[in-house]
Parts: structure tokens; sequence; C-alpha cells
């Protein structure tokens, strides 16, 4: 940190590098929120493992690149990007490339009031509306990643569905990085709002080709009016060698049911912190995950559940399946508010370890101040169920492929309930496309 | 079709199996009865392949084959069928799926076409029929949150599906009630040709009025120590398995 002053970090000259290219957007009301943002960086610096929330990773490989804003014009097609898309009709979906958003690339049919564009439109069109509905992250500087984005917030996307609006399709944004010679860094911003009895489907897709390194830095805020269903998809296939840090904010009003099912596959070291404020009697929340790791891959998630109201419930589960190397990190902490009463909360984090060199920590932790409330949380560490795979071998199916039987029924305990063939059966490809190639294959 | 020949097997280090001796024909029904700790399951683990039992002697042919020397999935392929004691419960895999890739990993290990799934279902529909399985299980992960007698029943359906050349059912007849009993006793009937045999180790004379054997074995102690037509078994059923401590100097000589 003493090198901030005499040799600035690379967030700091990037920053420089933005505010100059803003031109006549840097006197909006949104720039001083970027600059308070840059300034409680800078104050706050990366995180060492000394943080507790970061105790077992170590994201120091992050802190010495450095990581460019801008990799000039690296053009993408159509027909690269075909394998990240979904398999929908009619598809509606934002894409953006090293951070950038791709009108050409991008599908927008809809209809009935609803917004889908870029944010850096709806922030030109009506910035107070954007600065409204952001400032229902209360957290956003709690995370340092999280006040880094804030800082370069500008691309992404900005999901407006109105008062009793349904939308049966799942608006799908897709993150492209492509590096080539360049180590770039993005800062997708989301910003998805609900209103009231509305319901949407939104999936978040970060990828990129192996052994390319770019840092991908996304926040998204979800807002969830009364009575409002949001489903919320996450896959994250990021080159091997890049680096993901993400935040997803989620604020719930009253009566309002927020699933989410988050995938990660791919990154050198990923993390994912999930802040959800459960801000109204009678919500409801479902977070789901599953991470797949092999050789030396670093999965961290992070989730808080902040039960701030009366009759509201939470589940969570997360698989991970781990080999070579690798290393997960679970720490899941349920809140319950003074006044949370009859709250109701379940997590579960079950990980299955195909190598005795793969560690896992998981530590739930619950900080309950009501005294009326069922709260269960459990964690597990253990094997392939060899007897399940006896079971199977012994009526004829070969071993390796009785293993992966095992390994994708237990990763497709997590996605099952995915309610978009489209979706579902991308996870699931993706899932046996990394059994097929060896990935996971250890006893 | 299986000759079984002084067959020694432990597990950690403990000896159960002190000598084997057994030949099955096809066409032919034996049942293997014997007191708790005789090494019945022992036996017919060892026979499925599992890795926890060592064979230390003896040798096993199974038509041709030295059995000991193939892997589960070859002995199954080749058409032996182990009907589990405790069946395993497979959260996520759903019984269709797992029944139709068990049968095309078969058809492919003999060079034939693999089945089509409405051809599968079809033939599963037949086969449900014969174990009067509800079609809502297909859709339930294997085993998972089946009752008793329903588990005992997927493993003849899942026999059914196979048809397998040798079946050892392994205590099929425990816990089950007179009701599933019979049902999974007409499944094994109905699957009996003479082209096939069946082993049925039970530790009840009941079970062996619905599935008649052809001959009776008794196993104590590692040891088959009696052996006989099915009068032995209604004999057992009367007497109980004292007497075996009575002959035990008798059965170590033998």
């Amino acid at each position: 940190m003493s090198t901030i002053n005499d040799n600035k970090i690379w967030p700091l000259l990037n920053f420089e590098t933005f505010e100059k290219q803003l031109n006549g957007q840097a006197e909006s009301p949104l720039h001083d929120l970027r600059k308070k943002a840059i300034e409680r960086f800078s104050e706050m610096g990366f995180p060492t493992m000394r943080k507790e929330a970061w105790r077992f990773t170590n994201i120091s490989p992050v802190e010495q690149q450095s990581f460019k804003l801008d990799a000039g014009d690296v053009p993408v097609s159509l027909d690269e990007i075909k394998p990240f898309l979904l398999n929908e009709n009619d598809p509606v979906q934002l894409v953006f490339v090293n951070g950038v958003f791709k009108p050409e690339l991008s599908e927008i049919h809809v209809k009935d009031g609803i917004v889908v564009q870029n944010l850096g439109q709806a922030i030109k069109d009506d910035p107070e509306r954007v600065l409204t509905y952001l400032k229902k992250n209360e957290n956003v500087f709690d995370y340092e990643f999280s006040a880094l984005n804030t800082a370069f917030m500008k691309e992404g996307a900005f999901i407006y569905i109105p008062k009793n609006v349904v939308f049966d399709k799942p608006i799908h944004l897709l993150y492209i990085s492509r590096a080539k010679d360049t180590e770039i860094v993005s800062h997708p911003r989301n910003l998805i709002v609900a209103e009231t009895n509305s319901q949407a489907t939104i999936m978040e897709s970060y990828a990129g080709w192996n052994n390319e390194v770019y840092f991908s830095n996304p926040v998204t805020d979800v807002v969830l009016g009364e009575n409002a269903i949001v489903h919320h998809y996450k896959v994250q296939r990021e080159s091997e060698k890049a680096y993901h840090i993400a935040l997803q904010h989620i604020h719930q009003e009253r009566s309002s049911h927020f699933a989410s099912y988050s995938f990660s596959i791919g990154a050198a070291i990923s993390r994912n912190d999930i802040h959800n404020v459960l801000d109204g009697e009678g919500c409801d929340s479902v977070l789901n995950g599953l991470y797949l790791a092999h050789d030396r891959q670093v999965v961290d998630t992070h989730s808080l559940i902040d039960h701030a109201q009366p009759h509201c419930n939470s589940r969570e589960v997360y698989h991970g399946i781990l080999d070579d190397k690798a290393k997960t990190v679970f720490s899941g902490k349920i809140h319950v508010r003074k006044d949370a009463q009859k709250t109701d909360a379940i997590q579960s984090n079950k990980n299955i370890l195909l190598s005795e060199e793969a560690t896992v920590d998981t530590q739930p932790q619950l900080e309950i101040f009501a005294d009326d409330v069922r709260c269960t949380h459990g964690g597990t560490v253990g094997q392939i169920d060899n007897n399940g795979v006896f079971y199977l071998r012994s009526r004829g199916i070969g071993e390796i492929k009785a293993r992966n039987i095992m390994i994708h029924a237990f990763a497709g305990e997590i996605f099952n309930e995915v309610k978009f063939d489209s979706v579902r059966e991308l996870m699931d490809d993706l899932v046996l496309s990394h059994l097929e190639d060896g990935h996971l294959k250890h006893s | 079709m299986l000759t079984i020949k002084n067959l020694h097997a432990s597990v950690e280090g403990n000896e159960i199996l002190k000598g084997i001796d057994l030949e099955v024909k096809a066409g032919e029904i034996h049942a293997i009865m014997g007191p708790n700790g005789s090494g019945k399951s022992t036996l017919a683990s060892v026979l499925a392949g599992r890795e926890e039992y060592e064979v230390t002697d003896g040798s096993v042919d199974f038509d041709g084959s030295d059995l000991l020397d193939m892997d589960p999935e070859d002995r199954a392929r080749e058409g032996l069928f182990l009907a589990f004691q405790y069946p395993v419960e497979i959260p996520g895999v759903n019984t269709s799926y797992f029944l139709r890739t068990a049968l095309n990993e078969k058809l492919d290990y003999q060079g034939k076409d693999k089945i089509s799934a409405g051809a599968f279902l079809k033939l599963l529909r037949e086969k449900m029929k014969l174990v009067q399985m509800d079609e809502k299980f297909l859709k339930r992960a294997v085993n998972e949150g089946f009752s008793g007698g329903e588990k005992k029943r997927n493993e003849i359906l899942q026999m059914a599906v196979l048809e397998p050349k040798l079946a050892v059912l392994d205590e099929t007849d425990s816990g089950l009630d007179i009701d599933a009993l019979k049902i999974v006793a007409n499944g094994v009937n109905t699957l009996r040709s003479k082209d096939n045999a069946v082993i049925v180790v039970t530790h009840y004379q009941r079970l062996l009025d619905y599935i008649v054997p052809d001959y009776v074995h008794v196993l104590y102690k590692g040891k088959i120590v009696k052996s006989g037509d099915k009068t032995l078994a209604r004999e057992l059923e009367k007497q109980g398995y004292d007497w075996l401590k009575e002959q035990e100097p008798a059965a170590a000589n033998v």
C-alpha cells in the first residue's frame, strides 16, 4: 500500500485514463459516485490474507499484474460466440467484448415497457433513475472489488421490468474476454430492477479463450419490488488463466422471491460474493451453486444472507467437485436481525474430492439475534460413493463411466430444477464435456 | 455354467470362505442357506467382484472364462447378475436412464446396436408389469426413497431388463412381506429358462416355497457342509441351524 503515492497501483492509473475518456460525462451525478469509489478503493487497497474475508484466498496475483482497460480493436464474430449462447428462439441477449457493449452481437426484442440496454445508455438517458436503484445496494463499499467496479461503472446491463409485467424468457448477458496479448480488465456493472408483481429471468455468462490472462470484475445489483420474482443464473467459464471476482447484491422487498443458480468452472482464481438482503416480510431466497475445479484452480464463494425482516425463508445449497490440487472455499453467513422472527434458513455445502491433494475450506456462520427462528447448516467433504460406483459396475457400466455418472448426478442435483431447458442443457453440457475431457477422473 | 473350486476368500485378513466347491448348470436353481455369518453374502459379493474381498485360493469358471480375472462390469456384461441384499441409493440418477445405460453397455459389449429410447421404453414398460412397479419410479432417482420392498422389486426389474445367464439373489427375501415376496418370486420364475440359472442365497425357507430349488446347499463357517434337494430346506426350517454346531467337528474334517 505504501506504493500508492510514489508508484501508483494499476487501478489508479487506469482511473486517470478512464476519466479522460469520459469527456462530457465526467460531470454527471454518477461520476461523483465513481470518484468516491476510487477514493474508497485506494484507502482499502487490495485485500490481503490478513483480512478475515480473504483468509483462504491469496489474491496478490491480481494486484501484481498490470491490467489494462483497453485491448484495442479485437474483433469477435457471432460464430465465435455461438458456443456460449443459449439455444433459444428469438433470444434476448446483450453481448459485451472486453467489457464493451456490442450492439451488432446483441438481440433485444422486448415489449410491455421492459428496458434492456447498456448501462452506459441508461446513465445518459436518466442518471437519476440509475442512481436511485444503485442506492439500494448499501454494501457496495464493504467490498474492495465492488468499490473498484463502481469507480469504473459504465458498461453493463440495465434491465427494468415494470410493475405487473411478466417476461418468460431468459435475458442473457454475455461477457466475452478476448485479451490476445493485452492483459485486460473489465468491470461490468449490471443493474436489474424488477418492480412490484413483475417476473423475469436473467442469465449472466462470463467466458474467454483458454490460456488468455485477463481479469473480470463484475458487480450485479438486483432490486426486487414487492411480490416480484427473479430467477438468476450465472455461468462462469472464464479462461483457466483468468481471474474472476464478482459481487451479486440482491435487495428484496416484501414477499419477493429470488432464486439463483451459480455455476463456476473456469478461471485460475474466482471469487463470488453474494450479499442478499431480505428487507421485507415473507421473502424467499434460493441460492444454489455448483463449482468444478481441477488443476490448481481456486474457487471461493462467500455469501451473506441478511434476514432483516420476519417470516423470510432462505435456502442455500452449494456442491463442489474438486480434482488435482484445486482449492475451494465456501463461507456462508446467515445473519438474523433482532426483529426477524420466524426466520427459516437452511444452508448446506457438500464437496467431493477426487484427489488427495485438493483442499476444501467450508465454514458456515450463523449470527442470530432473534429468538424464534430455525437455522440449520452443514458442510461435508467426502469421496465418490464407492458403493454406488460398484452398484453401477455390477450392472455392466464401465468404471470410468460409473464414476462420471456419480459425479454428474451430484452436480445435477444443483441445476436439475432450472426451469429453462436452454439454461439447464447448457449447464449439463458443460459438466459432461468437462468429464469427457478427463478433467475430473482420478480416484 | 458356473464351476467353483476350492474357493477361499478373506476380508481385512479374516478368512470367510474356506474352500467352496459348487457346480451350477444351465436351467438349474440352487439355494444356498445357512446361519448368519456363515459366508453366504461373501460368496455372492465375491462372485460379483466386490473389491473389499480378496480371493486367496481356488477358481471360478463362468461359461469357460475365468470369472475372478474379470472386472465387475465385464462379469455383468458376460451375463452375471447380483441382486443386492442392500440395493444402493444413487441420488440424481434416474432409474430409466440407469437401466438404459446398463443395457446399452451390454449390447455394445456384445457388438450389437444400442437400443433406441422408444424401443427401450416399450421394453421397460413390459418388464415393469412383471414386478408390478408403477411408471412413476422411472423418473425417480435409483432406489432413493424407495421402501425395502420397492428396492427389491427394482432389483428384479433390472434383472428382467438385463436378462442374465446367471442370477445371484442375495437375501432378496429379507424384510419382504408376503405380497412383495410373491411378486419377486413370480418375477424370477417368469424369467427362468433352460438356458439360465439362479442361485438363491437365503436365511429362510419361506422364499423356496415360491422359487423351488433343484438343489439346496448348507453353508457353515465358510464351507458347504451339506447338499440335498428341496426337502433339505424343509428339514432346516424344522430343525433350525443348531444341529450344525453338533456336527462341527465332523464338518471340519470334510
